[in-house]
């Protein structure tokens, strides 16, 4: 055991430090799932991109610095510490780029990251259908093989596609082989959303962003140089994307160790509710655990260990752990909690924690089969 | 960074995990319920002493191992996982190294596995195992005296863990002063860690049992393991589990460098672990069913253990408090 960081680490997380101190705004951004709120998100993606901020574990030919994961883990700590804006290009930087560094061609990704990297390019999750949310392998969204013109035409619908109004690309699975079996027969393409047949429109959130759209596909033409991985392998290339989006790269314990320090704060701006203590310490707690687990699960990953079904326990998790301290904090603040503000705003988005990324139920359904071993039937 | 046990804590829990896995069966926890046989509990920790881990914390000069708390967690998560009803935190955390640091003869005793020290340190008069332990601890805050049980007049307590062998101290006579105010209130952090690991290892063994009886256990033509009602059950207490054991861990680590923020530390280990253990144990009855309802089945042995070991070296809602006093959320 030896949990401290390295000098090289620690001046690593100085340089950040000082960076975000110097430039992340004074007043906090208007929400990135707004018109209004992307556009002033996109300008702060471009200064990070500038200094080169936005990608740090990234290759530096893509605009990275090949930090390691344990200086990812310290930038995310200092961005958080920092009050920095929300990551809109959160989809494409952290669920879809995992993907194109295992699966892309060189072409794909010498086309497609440095745009991503850059905020030219803003890239939606395009896999939840009408028929499948949960049940993800019910896509019916197909492609249709188009030979004379070297590429697929797609068809169907996708929907509750984050931030799906404001972006320009869309990665998505389509079923290109109806006779194969549910998880056979898909195929995993990449879609500019300003692709001739392809209509977006947007709508709200339960917070009341405008976050949402829905994705409608006219048999749309995408060229084979745009699909991402082999023809009907999709869905074993969209899984790698799934343990990253659950587990370390969509939720580092940054968020929850800075959350829980402002909900310490708040309870002392309430000296009435010292009722509401043994919660606010437990969120504490429960930060310091999802950051002890983290710590273990990246030695594991340095490693050379496999993660695998249990980055579902980081999802639990966080996403429990994220409502319960939004809840104490919405009971700190009594009648005020109603009132607009960070935490009304923070509890609200909470809630979906538990749905995004795949719902906590098929979490438990993976931890309690694939890692205890129960019988799936 | 690195979030690994180093080679002698694994080590250690290898050669704890083999000889308990083969020797500290339920049946040897039954032995040490009111009316089995003590000595068959004192033979498998004679033998768990022969492998040195009750030498651990005790210096290399003291014909000990020299090692450090990081070594403790694995060491008691196996014991835990045994269900040895034995004072093993005291004696091996707490009195092995108090010991040799006054230079007293009867260490020797205590590493052969001969001796067992029971103690309670924050001055209450309830001991775990004070009925059969050979020497008892009792510390409060102005530091510790060591007495032979026979130097006390205990009472004999029935309990929820019948193993427990708890006593009340009536009245005590002789003794000798063992650790200075800091010296006990250092060994009551180890205490805590240590019965944190204890209730990590409880929970781990009271899970593989519940995972092991729903695979096969039929209703409705189906192992019951298929519903999706035990799945999600089980997989909360895993991950209740899974979130305890690296705080732990990292409390061990804390402790064995003298970090600021160890007491901290050691207390969030305690509540995640309390909590954790806890639930498991409810959850493993409730998957069960009738069956855990029983002392014929062997869960209960180590439940009982659980509900024995969450409220004692500070229960959960007591070292929030602490944390909350180290927060300035509340004042001392």
């Amino acid at each position: 055991m030896d949990l401290r960081w390295t000098s090289d680490e620690l001046a690593f997380r100085q340089e950040a430090r000082e960076w975000l101190e110097a430039n992340v705004p004074a007043e906090p951004l208007p929400s990135g799932d707004t018109a209004e709120g992307f556009a002033l998100h996109l300008q702060w993606e471009k200064k990070l991109f500038a200094d080169r901020w936005s990608v740090v574990s990234w290759p530096k030919q893509f605009g990275g610095r090949e930090a390691s994961i344990w200086k990812w883990l310290i930038f995310e700590e200092e961005y958080y510490r920092a009050g920095a804006p929300q990551r809109v290009t959160q989809n494409g930087i952290f669920l879809l780029a995992p993907t194109i560094f295992e699966f892309g061609t060189p072409e794909q990704q010498e086309r497609i990251l440095p745009r991503m990297a850059a905020g030219e390019d803003m890239w939606a999750q395009g896999w939840s259908e009408p028929g499948a949310g949960s049940d993800l392998a019910a896509i019916s969204s197909r492609g249709v093989r188009d030979d004379a013109n070297g590429g697929w035409r797609l068809s169907g619908q996708k929907t509750w596609t984050t931030r799906g109004a404001f972006s320009t690309h869309l990665f998505g699975l389509f079923r290109t082989d109806p006779e194969a079996s549910r998880h056979r027969g898909l195929t995993y393409f990449l879609v500019p959303l300003d692709a001739p047949g392809v209509t977006v429109r947007g709508f709200d959130r339960l917070d009341g962003d405008e976050g949402f759209a829905e994705v409608f596909f006219d048999d749309v033409f995408v060229p084979d140089s745009d699909v991402l991985g082999g023809v009907n392998q999709g869905w074993s290339v969209a899984m790698a994307t799934t343990g990253s989006e659950r587990g370390l790269t969509l939720r580092s314990p940054g968020r929850f160790l800075h959350s829980s320090h402002q909900l310490v704060e708040l309870a002392k701006s309430r000296p009435g509710q010292g009722r509401l203590n043994d919660r606010v310490v437990q969120s504490v707690i429960d930060a310091r655990a999802y950051e002890l687990f983290t710590l273990q699960q990246v030695t594991s990953i340095v490693a050379g260990r496999a993660v695998g079904a249990e980055s579902s326990l980081n999802k639990l998790f966080w996403s429990e752990l994220d409502i319960r301290l939004h809840e104490t904090a919405m009971e700190l603040l009594g009648e005020q909690a109603e009132l607009d503000g960070p935490w009304s705003k923070g509890f609200l988005f909470s809630l979906a924690g538990p749905i995004y990324a795949g719902t906590n139920e098929i979490q438990r359904n993976i931890v309690a089969e694939r890692v205890l071993g129960l019988p799936r039937k | 960074m690195r979030f690994e046990p180093g080679e002698d804590a694994a080590a250690l829990r290898e050669a704890a995990a083999a000889l308990l896995s083969a020797q500290s069966t339920p049946a040897v926890i039954r032995a040490g319920w009111p009316g089995g046989s003590i000595d068959t509990v004192r033979g498998v920790w004679q033998r768990l002493a022969e492998t040195g881990v009750v030498a651990t914390l005790v210096p290399e000069a003291n014909d000990g191992l020299g090692l450090d708390e990081n070594c403790l967690v694995p060491l008691f998560e196996e014991i835990g996982r045994s269900g040895l009803p034995v004072p093993a935190v005291e004696t091996i955390a707490l009195a092995a190294p108090m010991l040799a640091a006054a230079g007293d003869s009867r260490l020797g005793g205590v590493l052969s596995g001969e001796l067992l020290v029971a103690a309670t340190l924050r001055g209450g008069d309830l001991v775990a195992f004070g009925q059969n332990a050979d020497l008892v601890l009792l510390g409060d805050h102005h530091g510790g005296v060591l007495y032979d049980r026979k130097d006390l007049e205990l009472e004999p307590l029935e309990t929820i863990d019948g193993s427990r062998a708890v006593a009340r101290v009536v009245s005590r006579r002789g003794g000798v002063p063992l650790g200075n105010a800091g010296a006990v209130s250092a060994a009551w952090q180890r205490g805590v860690l240590g019965t944190s690991a204890l209730l990590c290892g409880l929970a781990g063994t009271m899970l593989d049992l519940t995972v092991g009886y729903v695979k096969t256990r039929e209703q409705f033509g189906v192992p019951i393991g298929s519903f999706q009602a035990i799945k999600h059950h089980l997989a909360s207490a895993l991950l209740a589990l899974q979130f305890a054991r690296p705080a732990v861990a990292a409390a061990g680590w804390a402790l064995a460098e003298g970090e600021s923020s160890a007491v901290d530390d050691v207390s969030t280990a305690k509540v995640l672990a309390s909590d954790a253990a806890k639930l498991v144990a409810r959850t493993a009855i409730q998957c069960h069913g009738a069956i855990a309802y029983t002392t014929e089945y062997d869960l209960h042995l180590y439940a009982k253990r659980v509900w024995a070991l969450a409220p004692s070296w500070g229960d959960a809602a007591w070292h929030r408090d602490q944390l909350a006093i180290s927060l300035g959320l509340k004042e001392l």
